[in-house]
């Protein structure tokens, strides 16, 4: 089996976003990235399945500019394969990121697509089902367990409720939770290694999709800061205030 | 032109996130319609009609929607929507489903968890876990929006009674099965739509020690949170995670207990009415969205609370 795994370059989860004072987005210059957290896990998985020997191939896919091969090196020291950088100079929407994953899967012929559940920079959360919808593939979102039958996949979900469980058949989408696993970090030795496996380079304007954004970005603003609190000294005095000011218990 | 909002439910009744998510559609437009499908399902289609925001209810009950599956449920909607400018539903697990499969094959790019409802096509979501707020303008003929439910009202439940129109089921892929479904049985009120939460950090340093936090949450009736780095250690199980990587909750009063504020975790929480904040570094970054911060240790702390709420004459439910 052959799994394509996709993982996106956003700002580091740990780095407090700072918006820009005209409005047009948020400072990205000199500010640390990394992969997208689920996205780790997404590879992780994919790893996890080729070391149990039921998965032959990982390919890890990334679009975006060309710092995002860092991200696609980092799944190739941890396991992939190969890789495939589509560059892309600017933001694409979901739908447009689909359109070209569709296109991969099409060459590439993969029996599973893995992708973290979301992206925590555009916090949209449509990639994975809209490539499903696209490829008119079965899919499993907000997955946190994995087992692999002959040809097809029982996965359990995180839902608001709880847990479901799922069989799906392939070939599927799987869109990682972070209680999938638990992502290893690459060895030295590894991350040296992985400089020499392949990677392909595409550009998404040659992919032969409609990308134009269909929605505008009118402005980014920081949210309503809360108002400054008060320190209280006593756990007596706090009841007192959630009780009579704040008229909460 | 009406909205289409696709209902979520358990074949007999609507969730609750459904009430809100009929608030901000009918911000969109007044004309609301409401899918409901499922499997013997009527009742929900009658509770519906009797929202008082609801203009007509279209029923589509089968087997075929027994389980939402999205693979399922997608084309029925876009079946549905061919009358429709908006289609909206609850950015949760059920909204966050099969929404993009609907935008996928219709071509539209789907606008996520809105907060904010400025006209038709413009939108307020939060990005970067809600450290940023952008305003969007869908150019998309047709417009698909999920909605975040604790931002909108919910709706009233009765006042209404829009005419229920059957609809016909489509046929479906069979590529997915649903197996079962373990919902986390629990005394105590659901995390997401509480009325008080009270979360445990790494300061517990232990499951055990969370009976402190349980003790104060039953007092309270109250929903327990905990922060990742609780989850992480394995005190307490990861469907009580508040923050960008858990859930996101607006309670009236969210009480956080030995929680320092990561960032991750604020951006969970910080919409709360009331923040308090319980810790024992008086650095920590929760104080500084905390409305009342109390500087002490958790484990003298927290029993001296449940003796004070015990002589409170009355606790609001």
């Amino acid at each position: 089996m052959k799994i394509l795994v996709a993982v996106k370059r956003v700002i580091d989860y740990n780095v407090q976003i700072r918006v820009k004072e005209d409005g047009s987005g948020v400072h990205t210059d000199n500010v640390k990235m990394s992969t997208n957290p689920p996205d780790d896990n997404a590879v992780e998985e994919s790893v996890k399945l080729k070391e149990s020997g039921k998965v032959k191939e990982i390919v890890a896919i990334s679009i975006g500019e060309d710092k995002a091969q860092e991200s696609i090196r980092k799944a190739l020291a941890v396991g992939a394969d190969k890789g495939i950088h589509v560059k892309a100079d600017s933001y694409i929407e979901p739908l447009g990121i689909a359109k070209i994953l569709k296109k991969i899967v099409e060459k590439e012929k993969p029996d599973m697509v893995f992708l973290g559940k979301q992206a925590i920079d555009d916090d949209c959360n449509q990639t994975g089902q809209m490539l499903g919808a696209m490829l008119n593939w079965p899919q499993a979102t907000f997955s946190s367990k994995l087992n692999i039958k002959e040809k097809s996949l029982e996965v359990v979900r995180e839902i608001d409720e709880g847990l479901e469980t799922l069989e799906i058949n392939l070939p599927a989408i799987v869109t990682c939770d972070l209680r999938l696993n638990e992502p290893r970090f690459a060895s030295l030795p590894n991350i040296m290694k992985a400089k020499k496996k392949p990677m392909e380079l595409l550009n998404a304007k040659d992919m032969g999709v409609d990308l134009k954004n269909r929605i505008e970005q009118l402005k980014v603003e920081e949210p309503p800061k809360r108002k400054a609190g008060i320190k209280v000294t006593s756990v007596a005095e706090l009841v007192s205030k959630l009780k009579n000011e704040a008229k909460v218990i | 032109m009406s909205v289409l909002l696709i209902a979520e439910h358990d074949n007999s009744k609507l969730k609750p996130f459904t009430f809100n998510a009929i608030t901000a559609a009918s911000k969109i437009d007044a004309d609301v319609h409401v899918l409901v499908a499922g499997t013997s399902c009527e009742n929900v289609s009658k509770e519906a009609s009797n929202i008082s925001l609801v203009k007509k209810v279209l029923l589509c009950d089968s087997p075929n929607y027994q389980n939402y599956l999205p693979e399922n449920l997608a084309p029925l909607v876009i079946k549905v929507s061919e009358k429709y400018d908006h289609i909206v539903a609850s950015a949760n697990t059920f909204g966050k489903n099969f929404m993009p499969r609907v935008a996928a094959v219709l071509d539209v790019s789907q606008v996520s968890d809105i907060i904010k409802v400025n006209g038709p096509d413009t939108f307020v979501r939060p990005i970067y876990a809600g450290n940023a707020f952008a305003t969007v303008k869908s150019n998309d003929k047709k417009k698909c929006v999920t909605i975040r439910p604790t931002s909108f009202d919910a709706a009233e439940k009765s006042g209404g009674s829009a005419p229920v129109e059957k609809v016909e089921a489509v046929d479906i892929p069979s590529t997915s099965k649903f197996i079962k479904r373990e919902e986390t049985k629990s005394e105590r009120p659901e995390l997401g739509t509480a009325r008080i939460v009270v979360s445990g950090g790494r300061g517990l340093e232990s499951g055990e020690n969370f009976k402190l936090i349980n003790d104060i949450a039953d007092k309270l009736n109250a929903a327990v949170g905990a922060s990742r780095a609780a989850v992480d250690a394995g005190y307490i199980s990861n469907d009580h995670q508040v923050g960008q990587t858990g859930k996101v909750v607006v309670p009236d009063l969210y009480i956080a207990v030995g929680i320092s504020g990561a960032i991750q975790h604020l951006a969970g929480m910080k919409e709360s009415k009331i923040i308090v904040a319980i810790n024992k570094d008086g650095e920590a970054p929760i104080f500084s969205v905390a409305d009342y911060g109390l500087e002490a240790d958790l484990f003298t702390a927290l029993p001296e609370f449940l003796s004070e709420l015990n002589k409170l004459n009355t606790i609001q439910k």
